[in-house]
Parts: structure tokens; C-alpha cells; sequence
């Protein structure tokens, strides 16, 4: 069946079957792989997209699901060779060390800051709850969301 | 992990959906949010040959004071419970408890009519609405009809809505003052209560339990003996009476025994319950 959606702003329509899950739409259809693929079971967080501007796994959504909506993904957060915020504060504090997890707790921290302009500590602890790192990062991850909130623009997408 | 093939329909109604269902019966399953059926299809644990979209019917989505009630819309995200002013006011523990479901990306997705419609033991929702005393409204063929939250829930995933039916609205006493408290204990971050224990004080008390049982329960040991002017201690210790809790990776049946009644003195005593 079609299914149309903006991907980073960029109009996208495909004809997929129904049970094309939104996360193979954008790696294997579209062609962007910088979403990863970690879990696959709505645990780990690595497939994070925004849908409509909030965080959403997409492994546990259906690309028809999504039919009609904004979505943004890693490719589209960086303007050009200017970095995102959220990624220069990432690459500052170096919130990553095999960075398999990156791409998901990158934009899950920015739909965070959408609903927590001026997060504390534990609010961004708790609000990166969906996203594991496997290297156990965590503090730099952290300490990157904490300084990227005092950016402006951080949560831009 | 993908899921097995299905015809793909998206309702525009309520009444459409009824329809679809009506025709396809129970090779039908109604997709809402999808954070409880999409992860069964990828396992393959279900693998429903037409899958009826309800995703889109935003009238299904709102939280209103209505009287003495609070109806909300079984389409509604637990997001928006969780900021739902309405709720805040007058039902806080309804929105704490969709706050603490899973993670923001499963809350930005799932909602409350799913989860219910789901039944699952080990869900959060359910035993709120088992605590509050909530009422539920189902469209069928042969029109609504309304359900009190303690007959819903029937078996394992199982509930009183037909294959049939959409579950529509959740009402829920307004609870306005009243103590309340939700003792969730897990492992890990974002993980299923390994138990868990929903309670409300004032005029219409009620305890509700996640997974010490093959369905969501209600406390009603616990409830008796307060009525009876029982303390805090001494109504918890009937927590896990005449209970079957299951046995996993995480607990055995003694431990969450053990486990309940320690939950259920605290959320009384952080209620005020006795």
C-alpha cells in the first residue's frame, strides 16, 4: 500500500506492504541507516525517531502508522556541516563510547528537552529511561543532555 | 522481527470500526497505539489476519470533569494523562500512574484504551482503574453498553470485550483531596512491576495489584479489613490472601507474597488509608 511521509523535511512516498515497520521504511526504503536497529523488542531505544516532533521506537511502529507525518531521524538534525546542539554537546562531553546507542539517545534527549526546556539531573535521567547504552555511558550522556539544554536551540528540529 | 501478513484496514469512525470488525470477527484486531499487540505480532505470539486501525479517531482522545466523574477517551495517549490537568486536579493517580508506564517513547505511543483492552496482569493501568473504581464504555453491534473495571478483566489477556466491541471511554470518580499512593518495584528502569500496588483513600477507597495474579486485581482482603477499621499493618497482612501470583524469571510466588504485603502497608500509610 502507499505510504507518504516527511522524512527531514523531504516528501517521501513508497509503496510498502502493511506489516513494513516504520523503522525498515526509513533504513531499507527510504535508505537512511543511521537509525540503528538494537533490540528490536521496544527496549533499548536505538531505533529512536521522532514522530511529530516526539520520540517514538520505531520498531513498535507500523510505517502506515506513520503515513502523513513529520519524522525526523539523525540525518536530519545536523544543518548541513553544522552540527545539531544536542550532537556538539555529545561529541563535547563525549556522551558515547561505541556509539551504537547514539543516534537513539540523541534524539530521544531532544524530544526530552521539548518537555523539559530546564531539566534537572533526574529528570534526565528518568526522561532516557527508554534508551540503553551497552557501554554503560551513561554520566557523559548525561552531563551532554544537561549542557546542550543550556544551548539555545536544542531541542530545534 | 516482522510481523506476519495482514490486510490492513483504517477506521474512520467508531462506528466503521465495529463494522470491520463485525465482518472479519476474530481474525480482527484493533490497533491503537500498538505498544501492547505490534510486540506480540513480531514474536508471532499473534498474527491476526486484518488489523483494524483506530489510531486516528482523535475524538476518541480527551480528558473532561464531567460531574462527578472524569471521562477519558480510550484512544488517549498515557502522555497525555500523565499532563493532563484535568487529572491532576481531580484524579492525580491516574496521571502518576500513565507517568510511569515504560518509557516516553512507549507513553508518546500507547494508550489507555489499549492497555485495558489488553489485560495484561502485569500493566499499571489497569489496577488504577481497578482502585478508582472506573467504568468503561464499549460499542458493539447491538450499540454501548457499560462495564464496572472489577468484571472486565476475566482471564489471562482476556476481558469482557467482545471481538466485536471497541472500548471507548474510561470514567473515573473524581477523587478530588483524597490520599493516594502507587507502589511500582522493578529492577530495572522501565521494566513490568515485578509487583505493584495502586491505592486511593477518602470516600471511595480501593486497592488495586499488578501481577499477583493471572489478571489485574483488586485488593479485596485489604479492603475488608479496613472497612472493618483495621490499621494500615494489619490490613496489608491480608494482602496476598487467597492469591496465585506467577512465577518468573524475576520472583518466585513466595517473593511476591512476601512482596505485596510490604507494598500495600506502604501505599496505605502514604495514602492515609487507616
Amino acid at each position: 500500500m502507499n505510504v507518504s511521509m516527511h522524512v527531514n523535511g523531504e516528501r517521501r512516498e513508497y509503496d510498502v506492504e502493511p506489516r513494513t515497520l516504520l523503522v525498515h521504511y526509513l533504513r531499507d526504503v527510504v535508505g537512511l541507516t543511521g537509525t540503528n536497529i538494537g533490540c528490536d523488542t521496544s527496549s533499548c531505544g536505538a531505533c529512536t525517531v521522532l514522530v511529530g516532533g516526539e520520540s517514538v521506537k520505531s520498531c513498535t511502529m507500523l510505517a502506515v502508522q506513520a503515513d502523513g507525518c513529520q519524522i525526523t531521524t539523525i540525518e536530519g538534525l545536523a544543518d548541513g556541516d553544522q552540527m545539531h546542539p544536542m550532537q556538539e554537546a555529545f561529541r563535547e562531553h563525549h556522551g558515547l563510547q561505541c556509539g551504537y546507542c547514539t543516534p537513539g539517545m540523541v534524539m530521544a534527549a531532544v524530544s526530552l528537552l521539548v518537555e523539559h526546556p530546564d531539566p534537572t539531573e533526574t529528570e534526565v535521567r528518568e526522561g532516557l529511561e527508554g534508551n540503553l547504552c551497552r557501554c554503560t555511558g551513561y554520566h557523559n550522556i548525561v552531563k551532554a543532555v544537561l549542557a546542550a539544554a543550556q544551548t539555545p536551540l536544542a531541542s530545534a528540529v | 522481527m516482522i510481523p506476519a501478513a495482514f490486510d490492513y484496514r483504517r477506521a474512520q469512525s467508531v462506528d466503521e470500526a465495529v463494522g470491520l470488525l463485525t465482518e472479519h470477527g476474530e481474525d480482527a484486531k484493533l490497533l491503537a497505539g500498538g505498544h501492547s499487540l505490534l510486540p506480540l505480532m513480531k514474536l508471532r505470539l499473534a498474527a491476526p489476519s486484518v488489523l483494524v486501525d483506530i489510531g486516528r479517531l482523535s475524538d476518541l482522545s480527551y480528558v473532561r470533569a464531567n460531574g462527578d466523574t472524569v471521562a477519558i477517551g480510550a484512544l488517549t495517549r498515557h502522555r497525555d494523562l500523565e499532563i493532563s490537568s484535568v487529572l491532576h486536579e481531580h484524579v492525580p493517580l491516574l496521571a502518576h500512574v500513565a507517568g510511569q508506564v515504560g518509557d516516553p517513547q512507549v507513553r508518546h505511543r500507547g494508550t489507555i484504551g489499549g492497555s485495558l483492552a489488553h489485560g495484561d496482569p502485569a500493566s499499571d493501568l489497569p489496577a488504577a482503574c481497578l482502585a478508582l473504581g472506573a467504568t468503561f464504555t464499549m460499542v458493539g453491534p447491538q450499540g454501548e453498553r457499560e462495564i464496572e473495571a472489577a468484571d472486565f478483566f476475566q482471564g489471562f489477556l482476556e476481558t469482557a470485550l467482545g471481538p466485536d466491541e471497541v472500548l471507548t471511554e474510561i470514567r473515573v470518580p473524581k477523587a478530588d483531596g483524597a490520599g493516594w499512593s502507587f507502589q511500582k518495584f522493578n529492577r530495572r528502569a522501565q521494566d513490568w512491576a515485578i509487583v505493584g500496588v495502586a491505592a486511593v483513600a477518602g470516600s471511595r477507597p480501593g486497592i488495586g495489584l499488578v501481577n499477583m495474579g493471572s489478571v489485574p486485581l483488586r485488593a479485596t482482603a485489604v479492603e475488608a479489613a479496613l472497612a472493618a477499621g483495621a490499621s494500615a499493618s494489619e490490613a496489608a497482612a491480608h494482602a496476598a490472601d487467597g492469591l496465585d501470583p506467577p512465577e518468573d524469571l524475576n520472583a518466585s510466588p513466595e517473593y511476591r507474597r512476601h512482596l505485596v504485603r510490604v507494598l500495600v502497608r506502604r501505599a496505605l500509610e502514604e495514602a492515609g488509608a487507616a
